[in-house]
């Protein structure tokens, strides 16, 4: 059951050939025989799940509901869910039982009527590119478990790519979604900002945090995006207009497509394997018709710069509410409130958290703002300004979605800079706000490679057209790693 | 742009986070890499470019006034630390 | 003390609490008085991942008000984030407007104790969210938070340092106290807190150009305690420098009990506020047709309202600066003039002289008066058809406050209504002369003064109800030789 695509477990289930319940407990029980190895849950709701189960078969059995009704799934543990732990993977958070849901969960469960199988594991407060910062422990990447799935997104993938859920949410604020899903062999899309709601997905930087899918198809995660995208009330940065429909238009023919292959994006720094598998892909994609140009995004490499301004910044603030107050961890034996806020957040928060909040405290105060702070908001134009350009001449942006593939676990972590340079490629998408999706090209060493697509605003539907059509003609997506059959 | 051990400590402060004094030094270096590296903005020539705090170019949307959250005060401090007669209680506030 | 050599510099930020049904980015109600954090949602508490939206009318407020300033309505302004840790701040940071207000540039004028009128700028006035409250004795070394009142919309109004005096100050304050309760955009409730002040006092010796150093006096909730404590600030600074110190720009708090100020020992560390846009809220955009849209619904402001009162009505100016004072007395006095159809001085009088001077003893406000403004108007036009004497009307309205009903049903009960048959008026005046032969005798051979005599006893021979012009007129007649 868990190598069925999700368009085919629909089918299924409302053919009555299995029961929600049936596929809910075979993934429950994947979970308990294959998770001690990569730490992909950092909470398994077994009986909601079935409960969830048995009120989607009952659903079905009326004859109602949607594609999604029955099919369970996992939730990035970023994402408020009512009565359920909700720990965004810090220590901070553990007893956290969020007392409201996030919209997309109430999309996703309560309206699509897709169960959920558990919280996953992710870099702390969604800080990481290794899913090595998690109060629980580091997730392994289902392909070596010697090395990491990548992040912040981490047991999403691993998840999802050992087939423990067979779709699971996440986030990308720097590329979260891209590039996890980039080291795990998985299809992984963030959409335009504003697309998808942000109530109740707990704050890391706001003007660049998203939400999005990893599935093991472009198939599959445009039936899921589909679900969860739309105008939200509740979040004043959603975008009011409609939702354009991402299925249907999958089947279309990409003759004439214009991809556009930033001269950056190939330039030193690149792994020849890597680059031999995009090679490889685009002359995949010339064979249908698609027709490449060299562009040029000349801003880019002050992305990382830019965004390890903007994105501290923003988490400062935002994470200033963790003060051991109304919820979350709270230091014990305190007697003076500057010792409440400053104990519980230094044993609250773990390390590159903290980092971050310091970080982002220097580049906002007194005296230093101009220098960092305005001129990274200067320089973010810059950078959305050269796709609007580049936009004029082409209809997507190809190129590596990562430098390498997965490295070892505990190799970068004494090195925040090499760390924050895994994304190179995908932190310019979050800056300037338009969709991006990364997808399996090919692997080097037995490991996979990931060929990242971005698009013009609201052109989500264009990407997982190509990457659909991508996928009707290779097989990159359907490997699966060895030793979770 | 390195900083010293002394400006963690503010910063820290700043951000209350109580420091252990044996990490201050790592914390000095790694944030001065940090700063090393995002100092590469300095060079960017931005005279005249509008600061763009956000990707989308949209305006602030309006809620009506209307009464749409009933107490759960219940509810909400379940999950808090220390309550008493309804009110959060921390150590005491000095003014 | 003697400030002769000193000049005071004072500025003035005024926060008003906007009269919305809830905060300024959630749904939850802003009710004063509620049972501590019942009107605390997700987003007043901070939770993690909910979000922020703001509320309609908070923003129509503050355009009101900037228009009734005279000032500029930013056509795009920014929510900032201001940061620091307090337990009553949820967030760590207050949801504020910092380099683009909403409201700029505009000015209020104030009458000077000599008549002069004078101008004080307002600088800007932005929107922001309110702090919650600590309670602090209940609990052995602890302190209880409430956060009722947090979210709960604001207009920070920040004057020119134009204010040269603790009374310039206070006319300052009242005017715009009238203002906004006027504009319907605060209830200007201080002792609940929905218009409180900090003060911005400085000295300088006489001739300096620079401004001295200044404090900040937070919080001070009353006209009589912003006066006391902006004279208690200037003769403190006057103390310390005369001595030989210096002022140190800080926050002080005042306490009502000693009329003292003291150093606030919480705010002593130098804030570094790091302000940057709000990434949770999107520029506010108010354009020409918002603007004109709201200026339409305007309400007439109290000083054109006063001008109109002095014209339409020919009213002297204190009568009509009474009258405007509240937008709800003026509208009471407009609705007696209107329904009486009596004489608009006549009106005035009774609402001022009478209707003010019960309610006072009451200690009512005049939405809360037991007479409303179409039994005062059905009185006077009794007393204007010459139903009843403006003497008898006196008992009427004494009637109508005690709750006997309208002025009809009243001079009816009581029998009240004033004698005009002149034949029953000859006949007292009859008596009375009758009764009286010798007073009678001293007024013909000229004791002209015993006339008003006459008219007592006439008048009290018909209980008062005889129409006065009458019985002059006829007792004239009669008595004449």
């Amino acid at each position: 059951m868990h190598t069925l695509s999700i368009k085919q477990l629909g089918e299924a289930l409302r053919a009555r050939k299995f029961s929600s319940r049936e596929l809910t407990q075979h993934y429950l029980k994947r979970i308990e025989a294959f998770d001690p190895q990569l730490n992909s849950y950092i909470t398994v709701t077994a009986d909601l799940a079935l409960a969830a189960a048995d009120a989607a078969d009952a659903r079905l059995a009326r004859g109602e509901g949607g594609p999604l009704t029955g099919i369970p799934l996992g939730q990035k543990d970023i994402f408020c869910t009512t009565g359920v732990r909700t720990s965004c993977a810090s220590r901070m958070l553990d007893k956290f039982v969020s007392p409201y849901d996030a919209t997309i969960v109430k999309k996703l469960q309560a309206e699509a009527g897709m169960p959920m199988l558990g919280k996953l594991n992710m870099d702390e407060f969604a800080m990481g590119s290794s899913n090595e910062t998690s109060w629980y422990g580091p997730v392994k990447n289902p392909w070596d478990v010697t090395r990491v799935p990548g992040g912040s997104s981490g047991g999403s993938v691993a998840a999802v790519a050992a087939g423990l859920a067979p779709v699971a949410t996440a986030t990308d604020t720097g590329g979260s979604i891209r590039q996890p899903a980039a080291l795990t062999n998985l299809t992984g899309i963030k959409p335009t900002y504003g697309r998808v709601s942000r109530f109740g997905m707990i704050a890391f930087a706001s003007s660049l945090d998203q939400a999005g899918v990893v599935a093991r198809s472009a198939e599959d995660a445009a039936q899921v995006l589909q679900a969860m995208s739309g105008f939200d009330p509740l979040d004043s940065t959603s975008l009011d207009r409609p939702v354009d429909d991402l299925v249907a238009p999958l089947g279309r023919s990409i003759q004439g497509l214009r991809v556009g292959l930033p001269k950056e994006y190939f330039a030193e720094g690149l792994d020849a394997g890597v680059r031999a598998c995009i090679d490889g892909a685009i002359a995949e994609l010339k064979k249908l018709g698609a027709t490449f140009t060299e562009v040029s995004l000349p801003n880019s490499p002050l992305s990382v710069p830019t965004y390890y301004v903007v994105a501290p910044a923003e988490a400062s603030s935002n994470l200033a509410r963790f003060d051991g107050v109304r919820y979350g961890h709270r230091a014990e034996g305190v007697t003076a409130l500057e010792d409440l806020y400053s104990r519980s957040r230094a044993e609250g928060f773990g390390p590159e958290v903290q980092r971050r909040i310091m970080i982002g405290t220097y580049v906002l105060s007194h005296g230093y703002y101009d220098a960092y702070y305005l001129q990274a908001q200067k320089v973010r134009r810059l950078i959305y300004d050269d796709f609007r350009r580049v936009f004029e001449q082409v209809d997507v942006i190809l190129g590596p979605t990562a430098t390498d593939v997965a490295f070892k676990l505990g190799s970068k972590t004494d090195d925040p800079v090499s760390m924050y340079l895994n994304d190179i490629y995908t932190i310019a998408a979050n800056l300037a706000g338009i969709p991006a999706m990364s997808l399996p090209c090919g692997f080097k060493d037995g490991l996979p490679v990931g060929l990242q697509l971005m698009g013009n605003f609201f052109d989500e539907a264009k990407l997982l057209n190509v990457a659909h059509q991508y996928q009707q003609v290779t097989g990159w997506h359907q490997q699966s790693p060895k030793g979770f059959e | 742009m390195s900083l010293s051990p002394e400006q963690i400590r503010q910063v820290a402060k700043l951000a209350r986070l109580e420091l252990n004094p044996s990490l201050t030094d790592a914390y000095a270096g790694q944030i001065s890499n940090i700063l090393e590296l995002v100092g590469q903005l300095s060079a960017a020539k931005t005279e005249g470019v509008g600061p763009m705090a956000h990707p989308l170019d949209m305006t602030q949307r309006l809620r009506p006034d209307e009464v749409s959250q009933p107490d759960q005060r219940e509810a909400f401090q379940a999950i808090a630390p220390a309550v008493q007669d309804g009110l959060y209680l921390v150590p005491k506030v000095i003014e | 003390m003697s400030y002769d050599n000193w000049e005071v510099v004072i500025g003035l930020e005024v926060h008003c609490q906007l009269q919305t049904k809830t905060k300024i980015f959630s749904g939850a109600a802003t009710a004063y008085g509620a049972a501590p954090n019942t009107q605390a949602d997700p987003v007043t508490l901070g939770f993690p991942g909910v979000l922020p939206v703001l509320n309609h009318d908070a923003l129509q407020m503050a355009v009101k008000f900037g228009l009734a300033v005279d000032a500029t309505v930013a056509e795009r302004s920014v929510f900032a984030r201001k940061h620091y840790f307090y337990p009553d701040l949820p967030k760590g940071y207050q949801i504020s407007q910092y380099e683009l207000p909403i409201v700029a540039c505009g000015h209020l004028d104030i009458e000077l104790a000599d008549g002069s009128i004078k101008r004080i700028g307002i600088t800007r006035a932005h929107m922001e969210e309110d702090a919650g409250k600590s309670v602090h004795d209940a609990y052995a070394g602890q302190s209880g938070i409430d956060l009722n009142r947090a979210g709960t919309p604001l207009l920070e109004i920040v004057s020119e340092p134009d204010i040269r005096s603790s009374a310039e100050a206070v006319s300052y304050l009242k005017k715009l106290h009238q203002l906004v309760v006027y504009l319907g955009i605060c209830d200007g409730n201080m002792q609940e807190g929905s218009f409180r002040c900090d003060c911005n006092v400085s000295v300088r010796p006489r001739g300096q150009k620079e401004f001295g150093t200044r404090t900040e006096t937070k919080n001070v909730n009353s006209f009589r305690y912003v006066e006391k404590a902006i004279e208690y600030e200037i003769g403190r600074q006057i103390d310390v420098i005369e001595a030989g110190g210096k002022i140190v720009q800080e926050t002080r708090l005042f306490n009502p009990d000693t009329g003292e100020t003291r150093s606030m020992r919480s705010k002593e560390n130098a804030n570094d506020y790091r302000y940057f846009p709000d990434p949770d809220l999107l520029p506010v955009v108010v354009s020409a047709d918002d603007v004109a849209r709201i200026r339409a619904t305007m309400p007439e402001l109290p000083e054109a309202k006063r001008n109109r009162f002095v014209e339409q009505y020919g009213l002297p100016k204190y009568d009509a600066t009474v009258l405007t004072g509240e937008a709800a007395l003026a509208d009471y006095y407009e609705a007696v003039v209107k329904t009486s159809g009596g004489d608009a001085k006549t009106c005035a009088n009774w609402v001022i002289t009478d209707l003010l001077g019960a309610l006072n003893k009451l200690g009512k406000e005049i939405g809360e008066s037991p007479v409303s403004a179409p039994m005062l108007a059905g009185l006077v036009a009794r007393i204007a058809d010459k139903t009843i004497s403006g003497k008898i009307a006196k008992d009427v309205f004494e009637a109508m406050l005690a709750g006997e009903g309208d002025a009809d049903a009243i001079i009816k009960a009581k029998g009240l209504v004033q004698i005009t048959d002149e034949s029953a008026i000859i006949k007292a005046i009859e008596d009375v002369m009758a009764k009286n032969p010798g007073q009678l005798a001293e007024y013909r051979s000229g004791k002209d003064k015993l006339f008003g005599f006459f008219v007592g006893q006439a008048m009290k021979a018909t209980q008062g109800k005889a129409n006065p012009d009458a019985l002059n007129r006829l007792l004239k007649k009669k008595l004449a030789p």
